[in-house]
């Protein structure tokens, strides 16, 4: 199975995971200060950084579009929820 | 006294020629937005300016103040002259009028920030109206009125990300919003006539404008390089007498009280309580193991003597802070949750935290208060201590070694972890 690395930035911890691992399922093993409200994508509470690699996720669906554009989220943004880690190197820190 | 009579007879009150406040009072308001106090109301200010070629209201009032507002409003101005709308914040109080306001004057164009325009739309979507033409401005923008000019600042997160100022060049009056406000209710309205207002004044920082500190010295920045004659905030009496003092008193505000004899070294607070000395135990081999690390300095206190309000203070200056409490009844101890909710009024995002705590039975504590912090958006890079009982030397120094550990995140010294998700679950 494919393997991409994530860094959590604020807590400085890399973590190996499968692809298709959505960031929601790492963060709060190693800490991170991302902070979780629905869990479901639709409050924006878990919107985070991407430092780089933001092509080494799955596009954004129809809805994290919508939330991300409501909330007025910048370039490099994404739901944490959400946002399906696909392979390669991804740094991130909470919004 | 003529001021009084001519704010209660609802016509607008001229503040510079051609000039008018059209707010409102509300005299009876004793809790605002549920966490503030007033002792005597507060008033929501709306002006209007008139230039040769255009009229411009800025602002408006809360919903249920409408009519008093639309009284003043049209004592000085037709609705079909007004061309310009400036919202400089669109919290309901400011902005209540303003979808009337806009079916009154639909001719006139919109200045907002940037961060306004969603919560322009949100507040028109009741009504089911169209938004209105409107323009994102941001610093150095500019409407001309006809001889007159207004100017906008990007003064954002004060106390809302939309909120900005607008200046009026010609006269050097600046319209800040909830900027050097306060609830603070008097038809005097001008701050050489009303009553002592200063508790307010602070007051009102201290609630409102603290969380935000950082984003104040940004915006006095700004504020600071103006000619100002008046000073008019959303709130409270208008500020035209010695208007840079309370500049001034802003700066002083935003800045740390005291000189910081720690400020070169990075600092740590330990919070405690104990109610058989377990978790004190724990505390201070935590604050002697962070002492270890150069260049941190740690501070410990029992929460036990102070209350939050007095804690506020070392919170907001700390780069970390630990937690210790014990676990009663399946929860940590509520001075600890007193502390924890009185957070809100100091910026803490981005601080390190961490949590310890001797327990009996079950021991949630630390993991609670560990959630709460993350919250708050603190990180929490370290997994809290949790001991049962009483500690014994081998635990003592686990504790020592958190101290540590927390210090060197601090120091930015600790070593990057490298894991696997499957090792993790």
């Amino acid at each position: 199975m494919p393997r991409a690395k994530v860094t959590f930035q604020d807590v400085d911890v890399s973590v190996t995971v499968p692809a298709g691992t959505r960031l929601i399922e790492v963060s709060e093993k190693v800490g991170a200060g991302i902070v979780y409200g629905c869990r479901e994508g639709e409050c924006c509470t878990c919107l985070t950084r991407i430092i780089s690699g933001a092509e080494n996720f799955a596009p954004p669906s129809i809805l994290e579009e919508q939330v991300l554009k409501d909330n007025l989220a910048p370039r490099r943004h994404r739901l944490a929820c959400q946002a399906q880690i696909l392979g390669g190197e991804i740094v991130v820190v909470p919004a | 006294m003529a001021m009084l009579a001519t704010t209660s007879s609802k016509r607008a009150v001229e503040i510079a020629p051609g000039v008018h406040w059209v707010g409102a009072l509300d005299p009876q308001l004793r809790r605002f937005d549920i966490i503030l106090k007033t002792a005597n109301g507060t008033s929501y200010n709306a002006f209007v300016v008139r230039g040769e070629s255009g009229v411009a209201v800025i602002d408006t009032v809360k919903e249920n103040f409408a009519d008093d507002f639309f009284a003043r409003l049209e004592s000085v101005a037709r609705y079909d002259e007004i061309t310009s709308i400036v919202l400089n914040h669109l919290e309901p109080d400011h902005s209540g009028a303003l979808p009337e306001l806009l079916r009154r004057a639909p001719q006139a164009t919109v200045y907002l920030s940037s961060r306004a325009q969603m919560m322009l739309k949100a507040l028109l979507k009741p009504g089911g109206e169209q938004a209105p033409e409107y323009v994102p401005v941001s610093t150095g923008d500019t409407v001309a009125l006809g001889g007159r000019t207004l100017r906008f600042l990007h003064t954002p997160y004060l106390h809302w990300p939309d909120t900005q100022c607008t200046y009026l060049e010609e006269d050097g009056l600046l319209f800040t919003g909830d900027i050097f406000g306060c609830h603070f209710c008097d038809e005097r309205l001008f701050n050489d006539r009303v009553g002592d207002f200063r508790f307010s004044f602070e007051y009102y920082y201290a609630q409102i404008m603290r969380p935000f500190r950082e984003h104040v010295l940004d915006a006095l920045e700004l504020i600071e390089a103006l000619d100002l004659q008046l000073i008019a905030p959303a709130h409270g009496p208008l500020l035209r007498h010695l208007p840079r003092d309370y500049v001034r008193r802003y700066r002083e505000l935003a800045m740390p009280r005291l000189f910081n004899e720690a400020r070169s070294e990075k600092t740590l607070v330990v919070f405690y309580l104990s109610a058989y000395g377990n978790t004190r135990q724990m505390a201070e081999a935590i604050a002697a193991g962070a002492e270890r690390i150069a260049g941190v300095r740690v501070s410990l206190y029992d929460l036990e003597g102070g209350d939050a309000a007095i804690f506020t203070d070392f919170v907001e200056e700390a780069d970390g802070l630990a937690f210790g409490s014990p676990t009663i009844n399946a929860d940590a101890v509520k001075p600890i949750w007193d502390l924890l909710s009185s957070l809100t009024s100091v910026n803490i995002k981005g601080k390190l935290g961490a949590a310890f705590g001797s327990y009996g039975w079950s021991g949630e504590a630390v993991r609670m208060i560990e959630d709460r912090l993350r919250g708050l958006k603190l990180r929490v890079p370290v997994e809290g201590l949790r001991i049962k009982l009483v500690p014994d030397a081998g635990e003592l120094e686990q504790c020592g070694r958190l101290g540590e550990n927390l210090a060197r995140h601090l120091t930015g010294e600790i070593e990057h972890r490298e894991l696997d998700l499957a090792a993790l679950a």
